[in-house]
């Protein structure tokens, strides 16, 4: 089993306009780098991405607003992008704001063949507006669909050519169940090791959900909010 | 006078209970860590995959793969652990996780919190807001009495959109210590100087308030 292409253009053949992509990261932490650069080279227009957030204006998910290739954006909170606010309030992009917690259970839901299930969070909000409501044992909850995509694009810390993956800290985040949600996932990582290299009783994706995996290059590892303390 | 967010932070560590999983919210609620009092152990939870969060890097070790929900770096203390965001929800929503502190554009009266939209004006969405409010046994919110208008912002009835119905246990405010009850908001502390007087004159929502309210130790 070998999945491993030369990069990231590779990893994105047959990419085409108005696809929905899942993409990994929390903020800018455990990004795909690569692949929004080689999205944003693709020019791919009218792009459906679900990420928990949008990016700044000039890293991450920003860049491809910038450049208007996304038609709708699917993601918890896009406080820190202000591109993304001014499209969204002008009504050139259209945006499903959800909570954190239905986003990554309805990915996992994509991933593990489960089209809906009940979640507490948004009852009695706009969030449920339109969905269906039920109780159970005295309390409310509202029904969320899966969801899935053509890409899912994830980034990991370690990966071998199986597809197996290993991250890094907090840069898990979402990518586990996108990686699970994706008719064709593809897997950035810092490091691609030969079959054989990972402890199997340490991988957090199994190389079943990747499709394909390239080792990524140059990566900036933004930090947005860079805090420290005082020594001593 | 009005309490300054370091106080209102000291008061609400107050509330932390010895073994508590506690979740707090970005802004002053992050502040509360730093009061955590002495012989109480804590776990802090970050919504995007930490159990057992510590402070602040040390300047040059900071890592870009290890930050909090409110994207800042942060440390792992001994016995943490890292996990990824459908874990992270499924440990909220159980009522694993027994506290939840975060901050309020408006409460109502009957425990209703609004505070990831203003229509036409701000919208940076609910990320994990609406998940912790809909679940946590145990919600305290940490907010200003007052908007900058000075108009009160516990109110009868929530004017944005909301967060979550019926879930507010508890308030801090700059101006006192609120339970949320069936007969409406229940004074139970004032902050230092601030007198019943201005507390009434100052929420717009149901008040109770019975026989002498003591005033906070800060």
């Amino acid at each position: 089993m070998n999945k491993v292409v030369a990069n990231a253009e590779a990893a994105l053949e047959g990419l085409r306009d108005g696809m929905t992509l899942m993409v990994g990261g929390f903020g800018l932490c455990g990004i795909p780098e690569n692949s929004i650069t080689a999205l944003v080279r693709s020019g791919a227009k009218g792009l459906t991405c679900i990420s928990n957030n949008a990016g700044v204006d000039d890293f991450g998910l920003g860049l491809l607003l910038q450049t208007k290739q996304i038609r709708k954006m699917i993601s918890s909170y896009v406080g820190e992008n202000e591109e993304f606010e001014r499209q969204m309030l002008s009504g050139e992009l259209e945006v499903e704001l959800i909570p954190q917690g239905t986003l990554a259970e309805r990915c996992r839901a994509g991933g593990a063949g489960i089209p809906a299930f009940f979640t507490p969070a948004g009852y009695g909000t706009e969030v449920a507006v339109g969905k269906e409501t039920r109780e159970f044992e005295g309390k409310h909850y509202v029904m969320e669909q899966w969801l899935r995509s053509d890409f899912s694009i994830v980034k990991a810390w370690k990966g071998d050519p199986f597809g197996n993956l290993i991250y890094k800290h907090t840069a898990r985040n979402f990518n586990p169940m996108m990686a699970m949600a994706g008719k064709i996932t593809v897997a950035e990582v810092e490091e691609l090791v030969p079959a054989g290299a990972l402890d199997p009783d340490e991988i957090h994706t199994p190389g079943i959900f990747v499709t394909r995996i390239f080792q990524g290059t140059n990566y900036e590892k933004r930090i947005e909010q860079r805090t420290v303390r005082k020594r001593g | 006078m009005a309490l300054t967010k370091e106080q209102m932070a000291k008061r609400i560590a107050r509330e932390l209970k010895d073994g508590y999983y506690v979740n707090l919210g970005i802004g002053i609620p992050t502040l509360v860590a730093n009061y955590i009092p002495q012989g109480i152990n804590v776990v802090l939870q970050s919504e995007n995959g930490i159990l057992g969060m510590g402070p602040f890097p040390y300047e040059g070790e900071e890592d870009a793969d290890l930050i909090n929900a409110g994207k800042q770096t942060v440390t792992l203390l001994g016995g943490s652990s890292i996990f990824d965001s459908a874990t992270s929800f499924a440990m909220i929503r159980s009522q694993k996780v027994q506290l939840t502190v975060l901050g309020a554009m408006e409460v109502a009266d009957n425990g209703d919190i609004a505070n990831w939209k203003i229509p036409g004006k701000m919208v940076k969405g609910m990320g994990g807001a609406m998940d912790l409010v809909a679940s946590a046994e145990n919600i305290i919110v940490c907010m200003l009495h007052t908007n900058k208008a000075g108009d009160s912002k516990l109110l009868k009835q929530c004017s944005l959109p909301l967060t979550g119905v019926r879930c507010v246990k508890k308030i801090v405010s700059d101006l006192g210590v609120f339970d949320v009850t069936p007969d409406g908001f229940k004074l139970l502390e004032r902050a230092p100087g601030v007198t019943v007087e201005e507390i009434k004159a100052k929420t717009e929502g149901r008040l109770v308030v019975e026989g002498e309210i003591p005033e906070m130790v800060v």
